[in-house]
């Protein structure tokens, strides 16, 4: 079995599973958020659920439209927040210790390798670089989870991804995954499970292993996964005490496909508007100039991207009339950056600095674009509108490219800028 | 089960923000979700909608974000069944827990034209296009599904059996 068919078959009590099989299984973690969870909410009272399946393993993060941008998002807060209070949510993450959801939920210790994790927010793919099963439902899917701890899944076909070769400089996950999405299309794995294997991405850091299984939504998959290494312990282990279980996918396990990229041909990826598949190598996209940059978000919000693009901030200035936007994806990585003097660095080359938010990722608020307007964002998503108005334009990069793209005015290679990484 | 309605017609990989723009996320109710359904895409969609039209569309339809809001807005402007050549993951289940009907037929999505006018039976997945007369079929939608649509989704479905 592949180590999705094995985490899925353990939590529905069974020796063997495969792909196509219904099943019934048990959640270890439910989430959700400020858009998603109200109709949620309702639902689960509609259905007569009078408590929560365990109160420690439902997790409510308001942050999209957080802090309330408007009156109808301070109400939504308002909803989870009277949730968590009555159903006595052990987690609930309100301002002041808020964060971006797919980093807060692994920096708090609430996601481990070999769990079952649904969130009504399809970027919960992510904790697959942690070795779980974490997919992305609906707010009634979630009503039922919350209910009764349980949901039905069918088992995903696995499609292997191999990456091999020696990583050149200024590339990081983001490169990796636009690429591989970029060569399989938006719906390259739709219903499939997407595990990322290789020696890149053995050595690959924890950060650009989140980004990656973040994205894999973006090819349709249902999850991403990458087996749990030596790199996954040092990030679990300091962060909890409770038990989990590493899951390996067997030698002879079925893949309904398979690809294997050489990464050391691999260079700093773009993808240009308006569907996350239109992806181009940097250098050969001409000259497109800028208005906004967004360095943030839960695919490339964590300590490590804020630091690359220091490197490349650092004594430089954005260009003239060229907005960049900093969002540190939780209070912890906020804390640390300003610790290590990366807010410095972001305020003397002319960034402003956002609490961690989804905020403009999905258009909602604190930067979003008028109408001509065109950004460049370390985002998700580049779909037409999705960062505000309809004839907007949202390109996707590495923190990288984006750091040294607001610096030029225009999207561009980073070693324009620094000749060694 | 039957459904007739006219066609709207729409392309490959319509995503979630197309169908409703996050910008309207800040609330839930389905009668303000609808006035702006796919909005970006097609302005005059929520007003010349009629109840019952059915919405076509090519590959990956509902890709993108897991927003309930998404099925939500099309039901409740009206839009009465859903046929495509395939759906993204999440939009499929949300979809058919709201009640929704969702039909996958490439033939019917390539074939039948904006503003054609078709009849479609969940029961035996059969999609009639009255304008062309032409039949295409998907595959049916199993008993227990088109009683969980019957009912107006999975949550009313559960209430009136009486199930937690």
């Amino acid at each position: 079995m592949t180590i999705t068919e094995k985490i899925l078959s353990a939590h529905a009590g069974k020796k063997r599973v495969s792909p196509g099989e219904l099943l019934n299984v048990r959640i270890d973690l439910a989430l959700g958020n400020d858009i998603t969870a109200p109709l949620a909410i309702k639902a689960f009272k509609e259905i007569g659920a009078k408590k929560v399946f365990h109160r420690d393993r439902v997790v409510l993060v308001p942050d999209h439209f957080t802090p309330a941008k408007d009156i109808l998002s301070a109400e939504q807060c308002k909803i989870l927040r009277e949730f968590a209070k009555t159903q006595r949510l052990t987690h609930f993450f309100e301002i002041g210790e808020c964060g971006i959801e797919h980093a807060l939920l692994p920096e708090k210790g609430l996601v481990l390798p070999g769990e079952v994790v649904i969130g009504a927010d399809s970027h919960t793919c992510t904790y697959g670089a942690l070795g779980a099963f974490s997919t992305g439902v609906g707010s009634t899917d979630l009503a039922a989870a919350m209910a009764t701890g349980k949901l039905w899944f069918k088992v995903p076909e696995s499609f292997k991804l191999i990456y091999y070769g020696k990583i050149n400089p200024w590339v990081s996950g983001k490169d990796l995954i636009l690429f591989t999405i970029g060569d399989i299309g938006v719906d390259g794995a739709l219903y499939q499970a997407m595990e990322f294997c290789g020696e890149a991405i053995q050595n690959l850091s924890m950060a650009s292993r989140f980004t990656m299984a973040n994205m894999a939504i973006e090819a349709g998959a249902k999850n991403g996964i990458i087996e749990p290494d030596e790199i996954t312990l040092q990030f679990v282990k300091p962060r909890t005490k409770r038990p989990y279980r590493i899951y390996r996918s067997d030698r002879e396990a079925r893949y309904v496909e398979g690809r294997e990229y050489n990464v050391s041909k691999i260079f700093p990826q773009v993808a240009l508007p308006h569907i996350p598949s239109n992806v181009k190598d940097v250098r050969e996209i001409g000259k497109i100039e800028i208005d906004q940059v967004i360095i943030g978000s839960c695919t490339n919000g964590h300590l490590d991207d804020l630091r690359m693009a220091a490197k490349i901030l650092k004594g430089r200035k954005v260009a003239p009339s060229l907005r960049l936007i900093v969002i540190p994806a939780t209070q912890e990585i906020y804390r640390q950056a300003l610790r290590e003097g990366l807010f410095e660095i972001f305020l003397s080359a002319g960034a402003v600095i956002s609490p961690p938010t989804c905020g403009p990722c999905l258009g909602g608020h604190m930067g979003v674009l008028a109408g001509g307007e065109r950004a460049l964002a370390t985002t998700n998503r580049n779909f037409r509108g999705r960062m505000g108005h309809a004839q907007s334009e949202v390109y996707l990069s590495s923190p990288a490219v984006a750091a040294a793209s607001a610096i030029r005015g225009r999207i561009c290679h980073p070693e324009e800028l620094v000749k060694k990484q | 089960m039957k459904i007739e309605g006219r066609i709207w017609k729409f392309g490959s990989d319509v995503d979630t923000d197309a169908i409703i723009p996050a910008r309207y996320l800040n609330q839930s109710d389905p009668k303000e979700l609808a006035k702006h359904a796919m909005e970006d895409e097609r302005p005059e969609f929520s007003q010349k909608i009629r109840k019952g039209d059915i919405l076509l569309a090519e590959k990956n339809f509902g890709c993108g974000s897991s927003r309930e809001h998404a099925p939500l807005a099309l039901k409740a402007a009206g839009i009465s069944c859903v046929i495509a050549k395939s759906f993204a993951r999440i939009f499929y289940r949300n979809g058919l827990n709201l009640g929704l009907p969702l039909l996958e037929s490439s033939e019917a999505s390539e074939a039948i034209q904006e503003g054609d006018r078709v009849r479609v039976n969940l029961t035996t997945g059969q999609i009639f296009d009255l304008t062309q007369k032409k039949k295409f079929f998907a595959k049916p939608i199993p008993a227990f599904m088109q009683e969980l649509i019957g009912d107006g989704g999975l949550i009313r479905h559960l209430r009136k059996k009486g199930l937690k």
